[in-house]
């Protein structure tokens, strides 16, 4: 936009043309009159469709109708967002689940019809680090017996995520570069089912979600976490991998939260942002997540534009390097 | 036992009456063509968000149970399956209605279905523990060899050649290519954007079974009330269980397939009712029988399919893996009412898993007397004229395939695979083995793709994949599966060339009964 020499009275006559233009739409007070869709690229039961259909049980409440999930899960991600930029209604009634930095890597890599310059953030409601894992039964212990066990069979490790270039998959690329190792690593459609292989003793190690992880304690043993702090909730006793000496940091932290396809009108956004960060810190909401084993952390719509063009920038250089070793 | 002790609360007043009312409204929406029971799920869950737990898992289970049932009644009578489950039931289901024994179809389906449910729902409380280590034992290799075991079905799916039949099968598996690949993410096949997102079973199930059907139906309206009329005669309720009873040999088989594929993690438990009817038909006496009108094929369709429910709950509960696509929607109910999958289900959330299992429990014997009563309107249905039926029909599937994901491309794929099976028919081909085709197309693929990967990383392609019992097993039922058709139908062609040298080949009822 190029505005030269613009005159105070231009401005507002502008701003009133577009108050005009703007007047036969239905007023905001009318907003939402109808249930809103929140789209959720993953399949249901899953840690995302597990989050986003309990931080969104009191739309009722807090928006005045109630919010309806969709699963369209597929291919990490990419087929429910694919179809949410692409048909996606710019009206606020179409919402979806976001997962960072999954779907900025997904952007960087693939040939997406999405990216950070079409959608927009509305509200964050969690983090979920992804923790390292294997078999209950298996030989590993700690980290470092996992990585001594790479370094000694290249290419014999196989660790399992939920997708290609998802937080999983970021959190052992970078536990690769940093520990000089070769990882086999297995995309698989979903937290659920990497969780699954770990379990059946067909892959020797995987990434996953922290709270799918913790509700499975009693089938796999946690070793690290790809975090900065340590989870004192959750987890007090698994060390981050920073401190056990690899440089994995936060970068595969998968935030889930809610936004809508770019062009929906200020006041929408403003409406929609306030109302689920109120809604996502409902007292009830706040103990059912908790009792899932899932981390609350609630950001509203600027702090997470700034975070978005952050990862943006990181992600573009990390894979940059992995790609010219 | 912990289940008596929760029992009586779900038969207190309220719930009793959530129950009744579930499975009628259950049975009503599974047997409604065009909307499927994952739909139907989907619909009456939010209603269970404003209910107390034990209500809302009541309702919960109990439309999981009647809305798989309820998908048999238009398999039955108008042909169209309500969901991939009852292609089995409509084999055997829709000939004998036409013969005019709609009323013992419909018999047979409720109280097959009843003893299976009853069976798999057993499975489920008394034997999870034990069977969540056979289902984790399903890697990537296994999961693969059951899918290529899935598609051996094909063969007896009633295609009037098996050529046909197979050719089918590979077009429904090709139509499942398209879209992302899963695991490495890149696009195939996508030349329009309107199958951006793939081709998906229930806009490709409702699109090639019920418009070629409504397309027969207002060819046959044309020429003044012609066309398929058959008439429904009463028969004894108790004569009907005691022959269904007594037809012990499908029952089990049919339970047992049942429960088989639905403790297999994501094998798809939309299979159970058509692998079910293949072992029948290839154990039966009277194989010719199978296709036109076999109260065996029903029995043993159904029992399977209602097995499956409780025993794809096994993964599902205790791993939280998903064995059916309406599984998955169910698993959404579930966790909104605290029943998380895991472990810990039986202690931590005794109260929640208890409560949940004894509903199934007590539904599936609701079932039957819902069902019974049920089949009693079925004359209705079939009065209804032609013309009306087709638009009914037609306006159903559309609603019913937007409604799945909101999107209207699913429409637009439900139209153009429906019209083009049109004209399929009109050479042979029927819809049974290309869904078959586009259910396990993708589960055979991915799982191909992740053995290669781990292959790689351990001892190569041909140890992974053929290594190990299980997948020993599987192959070798694979190979057994084409060996006795191949022999079956060696056998045929024998018997027939000697008999009668100019007997004609049988077409399939489905290919062009309405035609005359």
């Amino acid at each position: 936009m190029t505005i030269h020499a613009t005159s105070v009275k231009r401005q507002t006559a502008s701003t009133l043309a577009v108050c005009l233009l703007l007047a036969p739409l239905p007023s905001l007070a009318d907003f939402p009159e109808k249930p809103l869709n929140l789209t959720v690229a993953y399949s249901a039961g899953g840690a995302t469709d597990f989050q986003a259909r309990i931080v969104t049980s009191k739309g009722d409440e807090y928006l005045g109708q109630p919010v309806t999930v969709i699963n369209r899960p597929g291919a990490g991600g990419q087929i429910g967002w694919n179809q949410f930029v692409s048909t996606g209604a710019t009206d606020g009634y179409d919402i979806a689940a976001y997962n960072v930095p999954h779907f900025i890597a997904q952007s960087i890599m693939y040939d997406t019809d999405y990216s950070i310059e079409n959608l927009q953030p509305i509200a964050n409601w969690g983090a979920d680090p992804a923790v390292l894992i294997v078999g209950k039964d298996s030989e590993f212990d700690s980290i470092d017996d996992v990585v001594e066990y790479a370094r000694a069979n290249p290419g014999k490790l196989t660790v399992s995520g939920a997708g290609l270039y998802v937080g999983h998959h970021i959190a052992a690329l970078q536990l690769q570069q940093s520990a000089e190792v070769t990882l086999k690593y297995l995309p698989t459609s979903g937290g659920v089912d990497a969780l699954r292989f770990v379990v059946g003793g067909q892959v020797m190690a995987g990434f996953n979600n922290l709270s799918d992880a913790f509700r499975n304690q009693d089938r796999i043993k946690i070793l690290g976490i790809a975090d900065l702090e340590r989870s004192e909730d959750f987890l007090p006793d698994v060390p981050t991998f920073i401190e056990a000496g690899y440089d994995v940091d936060d970068t595969s932290l998968n935030l889930r939260g809610i936004m809508v396809p770019r062009g929906v009108d200020a006041e929408t956004v403003d409406y929609l942002s306030s109302n689920f960060i109120d809604m996502f810190q409902d007292e009830g909401i706040a103990e059912q997540m908790k009792e899932g084993g899932s981390t609350l952390r609630v950001m509203e719509a600027s702090d997470l534009e700034a975070l978005w063009k952050q990862q943006q920038a990181y992600l573009t250089e990390l894979f940059a390097q992995l790609e010219t070793p | 036992m912990e289940l008596l002790h929760y029992l009586p609360q779900v038969l207190s007043g309220w719930n009793l009456l959530i129950l009744i009312g579930g499975t009628i409204v259950g049975l009503i929406l599974g047997a409604t063509p065009g909307l499927s029971p994952t739909m139907a799920v989907a619909l009456l869950i939010p209603f269970t968000f404003k209910m107390d737990a034990t209500s809302g898992l009541i309702l919960l289970g109990v439309l999981y149970t009647s809305t798989v049932a309820g998908g048999a009644v238009s398999a039955i009578l108008i042909n169209i399956p309500g969901a991939p489950a009852n292609i089995a039931t409509m084999l055997d289901g829709h000939p004998m209605a036409k013969a005019g024994k709609a009323t013992q179809a419909l018999y047979y389906c409720f109280i097959s279905s009843a003893v299976g449910g009853v069976l798999g729902v057993l499975v489920l409380i008394f034997l999870t523990p034990y069977l969540v280590n056979v289902a984790l034992k399903f890697g990537p290799p296994e999961l693969f060899w059951t899918a290529i075991l899935g598609i051996t079905v094909i063969g007896s799916l009633g295609s009037a050649s098996v050529l046909k039949g197979l050719l089918g099968g590979a077009i429904g598996v090709w139509i499942s290519l398209i879209g992302f690949n899963p695991v490495t993410g890149t696009e195939r096949f996508v030349f329009s954007e309107h199958l951006q997102g793939g081709i998906t079973i229930i806009p490709a199930l409702i699109g090639l079974f019920a418009i070629p059907q409504v397309l027969q139906m207002v060819e046959g309206a044309k020429g003044a009330n012609g066309g398929e009329r058959f008439d429904m005669a009463p028969t004894s309720v108790i004569k009907a269980i005691i022959f269904n009873l007594k037809k012990v040999k499908a029952l089990v088989i049919g339970s047992l397939s049942g429960i088989i594929v639905g403790i297999i993690p994501g094998a798809g438990g939309q299979i159970a009712g058509l692998i079910a009817y293949d072992q029948c038909k290839k154990f039966s006496h009277n194989k010719d029988n199978f296709g036109k009108g076999e109260p065996e094929g029903i029995i043993a369709a159904e029992s399977a399919n209602n097995a499956m429910v409780g025993a794809s709950l096994v993964p599902m509960l205790s791993l939280g893996i998903p064995g059916s696509p309406t599984a998955a929607v169910l698993l959404g109910g579930l966790l909104i009412q605290g029943l998380f999958p895991g472990p810990d289900l039986f202690t931590q959330h005794a109260s929640v898993a208890w409560t949940f299992m004894g509903a199934l429990l007590i539904s599936q014997i609701l079932l039957v007397v819902c069902g019974l009563w049920i089949s009693g309107i079925g004359k209705y249905v079939i009065r209804i004229p032609r013309h009306i039926m087709a638009a009914a029909v037609t306006t159903l599937a559309i609603f019913g395939t937007y409604s799945v994901q909101n999107s209207f491309s699913d429409v637009i794929i439900m139209m153009s695979m429906g019209s083009l099976m049109y004209f399929g028919m009109q050479y042979g081909f029927t819809p049974g083995p290309i869904v078959l085709g586009i259910i396990l197309g993708p589960i055979a693929e991915t799982n191909f793709l992740q053995s290669q990967m781990l292959a790689q990383a351990g001892d190569g392609m041909l140890r992974y994949m053929f290594g190990g019992w299980l997948n020993i097993l599987l192959v070798s039922l694979c190979l057994l599966s084409v060996a006795y058709s191949l022999y079956a139908s060696w056998q045929a062609r024998k018997t027939r060339q000697r008999a009668t040298p100019d007997h004609r080949v049988q077409v399939h009822p489905e290919a062009n009964h309405d035609a005359h």
